[in-house]
């Protein structure tokens, strides 16, 4: 099916794509700007808009109670870099990255792998994939609470039947991180395993058939022909996780509120406490653009390697 | 489907006053407002009532910090006394018209004093209170019988001092086999701020511009917080919903913990009944605080609202009784001191503590909820896990309360 489909897309694109460089009439120009018009409104006012806000901001001491804002410079800037607590929360926000990204993208691979096959035990492995990840993160984090809970939880029930100490998961300043990032990988899982099944699926069957003929036995077949095919969705998959689980707080602001002690506390819940708890919106706007500036470092250099990978590859 | 059309038209065209409430009672004490609301709304047909609960503590102090600062708040909202301070009143709430209040019926008079005057910031009323919530005993009566604790008339003998508080610690853990009592032992502010302030132990300087903690006192409190997780008597980890479990499984036949899950124990068939704390040190004094009712600041206020508003809270503090029944001590004297309200048991019990309530430090970033009882929870929850010595968890509350004091007040 997606086999046959591609030509086609590949005839027509280049036949639209030449007309415009060729010296489009204004009028036709205009038609596409209205056409993104009201994207781009959006856009402005719910994206530009606060960024630029957010900036103004960070050099003020906005105060979401309403009393009279003045400038401060660099005040808060100054006020952020010796703050430890942003340090500290930052850390924790890079650890969970950490710590989810590998598995998030190594676990779908390999149930992707599982699932993609027919009839019943296909359909029933994508299904339990799946379904976790069209859970609330309140429905998900409530239930994985109480499976971590001492004395009565799953977890420690398993744990004491097999002769081992409980653990007191979420309250262990060293474990309490673990315990998130595997319901977070538990929960979300789902999303990477569809993309990399849909990848998986859109392998032409001609190019196993070819291999199997050439005497590839199924090792080779997953080492040189799969993982490489599906390099480019590995790519996205990686970019996409960095980035949500940089964002990280429902999970942790629902399971351990950033305790305990502060042991599992991310930047964006510490951004979250001093502007909207504590009414200091030009402090946690300084702090936010601080982060901003660490996730586009973050994504320039995966891009970086991901495309000197492609490059290498050619 | 027209005729449903025009009706609702008329409503939100105000031909009746409008009454919008947001509260934060999730718990038991909830579902008593929840059948108080229902009375108020068939005694009242003629008010447009709406009422909102929202989840308890930041979340609900942000969206109403956000709605008073767009000026586009409810009438009125529920705000702990302890936050009025930090809420910035001159900004975020409008003025209790006290001549309004007065013509529905309450008076100053009606109020303990020292609640009353907390109520007023740069000489104007911004608060109405409605309740007191100190930190109490709860006691299984099953248990402390077996113990031999109850007296002739089947309460709790008062215990005074340490040793009689260990005491009864130790012949409820010997019945209960498990712990003697629970406690949050994840924010253990409430246990902390009580014990310290038994010993009459200062916090802020008397303008609140500087920490002057009293160090021997603060640990005093701590090493006994931390003696009672070593030898047993209360669990070394425990949060708020494990605290009312191991009541009312049995696994701990004390409770130490705000009046609010009266209804909680009630529905679980537990046997129990409550009294004050013990003074376990010098002075009576108990961690707490009151609700009261505001009204967040709107930028166009209607006369009529206002004054239906105004109405509203006269009614309920008049109908406290039934708030009470959920725990809390009405604020308002004539319910206080009403046959109603004795006859509630266990819940006039304790009432005798109001005058001993203590409020948390004064400050922007302090009360139910704020920062400071977070970093404190943060700080002492080592001292129960045994995940930090009371020496290293107090160095720590004392340098993140200093620079909550040195960050420039938001309001």
């Amino acid at each position: 099916m997606a086999v046959q489909t591609q030509p086609q897309v590949t005839t027509s694109t280049p036949r639209t794509a030449a007309k415009p460089a060729a010296g489009q009439p204004w009028k036709e120009r205009w038609g596409g700007l209205f056409f993104v018009a009201p994207f781009l409104l959006l856009f402005a006012v719910f994206m530009i808009w606060p960024i630029i806000s957010g900036l103004w901001n960070s050099f003020f001491n906005t105060s979401l109670a309403g009393v009279k804002q003045e400038f401060l410079g660099l005040q808060n800037w100054r006020e952020m870099f010796g703050d430890p607590a942003v340090w500290s929360s930052l850390k924790n926000t890079l650890v969970f990255t950490a710590m989810s990204t590998p598995p998030l993208v190594i676990i779908a691979l390999v149930m992707a792998l599982l699932a993609n096959r027919k009839g019943l035990l296909g359909w029933l492995l994508r299904f339990s994939y799946f379904a976790p990840f069209v859970l609330p993160a309140t429905v998900v984090t409530l239930i994985w609470v109480w499976i971590y809970q001492p004395g009565f939880g799953l977890v420690n029930g398993l744990l004491t039947a097999g002769g081992f100490a409980e653990i007191d998961w979420l309250n262990t300043e060293n474990r309490a991180m673990l315990a998130v990032v595997i319901t977070t990988v538990w929960w979300t899982v789902g999303f990477n395993f569809l993309l990399y099944l849909a990848a998986l699926q859109g392998i032409p069957a001609q190019v196993y058939e070819a291999a199997a003929i050439d005497g590839a036995n199924g090792r080779q077949q997953l080492f040189r022909i799969t993982l490489p095919l599906l390099s480019r969705t590995t790519g996205l998959i990686v970019v996409l996780q960095l980035v949500a689980s940089l964002k990280i707080f429902d999970q942790i602001y629902l399971m351990t509120n950033g305790g305990p002690n502060f042991a599992t506390r991310p930047i964006i819940q510490y951004i979250y406490q001093n502007g909207f708890t504590n009414y200091r919106i030009g402090y946690a706007s300084a702090i936010s653009y601080m982060f901003f500036a660490v996730i586009v470092v973050v994504a320039v250099l995966q891009f970086r390697l991901f495309s000197g990978r492609k490059e290498a590859g050619q | 489907m027209l005729g449903a059309l025009a009706l609702t038209g008329c409503g939100s065209l105000g031909s009746r006053p409008r009454v919008r409430e947001w509260n934060l009672f999730g718990g038991g004490d909830g579902a008593r407002l929840l059948q108080i609301h229902q009375q108020y709304v068939a005694e009242h047909p003629d008010v447009d009532f709406e009422a909102h609960t929202l989840a308890w503590g930041p979340p609900f102090y942000t969206k109403l910090a956000m709605s008073a600062a767009g000026g586009r708040a409810p009438e009125v909202a529920t705000l702990h006394l302890s936050r009025l301070k930090g809420f910035s009143p001159t900004t975020m709430l409008d003025p209790i018209p006290v001549d309004l209040l007065e013509e529905a019926g309450v008076r100053e008079s009606d109020f303990l004093p020292a609640t009353w005057n907390r109520c007023i910031v740069d000489g104007k009323l911004y608060a109405v209170p409605l309740d007191q919530h100190p930190f109490v005993l709860y006691y299984n009566t099953d248990v402390c019988k077996k113990a031999g604790l109850l007296g002739p008339d089947g309460k709790i003998k008062p215990v005074k001092g340490v040793t009689e508080f260990l005491d009864m610690l130790k012949a409820v853990k010997e019945t209960t086999g498990k712990y003697a009592a629970s406690v949050e032992t994840t924010n253990p502010w409430r246990i902390w701020w009580t014990l310290y302030g038994q010993l009459e132990g200062k916090f802020f300087s008397d303008d609140g511009t500087r920490l002057v903690l009293d160090d021997a006192k603060a640990l005093e409190a701590l090493e006994l917080m931390a003696k009672l997780a070593t030898d047993g008597l209360t669990p070394k980890s425990s949060n708020y919903a494990a605290l009312v479990a191991q009541f009312t499984n049995g696994d701990a036949g004390l409770s130490f913990n705000g009046e609010w899950e009266v209804t909680t124990y009630q529905t679980a068939k537990t046997p129990f009944s409550m009294a004050p704390f013990p003074v376990v040190y010098d002075v009576p004094s108990f961690a707490g605080d009151s609700h009261t009712f505001v009204l967040p600041h709107q930028a166009n206020r209607n006369k009529d609202d206002t004054k239906a508003t105004i109405e509203y809270i006269a009614w309920i503090l008049k109908h406290s009784a039934d708030w009470a029944a959920g725990g809390h001590i009405p604020a308002y004297q004539p319910v206080a001191k009403s046959q109603k309200y004795l006859d509630l048991k266990p819940q006039a019990e304790y009432r005798s503590v109001a005058p001993d309530v203590l409020y948390d430090p004064d400050g922007w970033f302090s009360g139910s909820g704020a920062q400071l009882e977070n970093e404190a929870g943060a700080a002492f929850s080592g001292v129960f896990s045994g995940q930090a010595t009371p020496k290293a968890a107090l160095a720590q509350f004392k340098a993140a309360t200093q620079k909550l004091l040195d960050t420039p007040s938001p309001v």
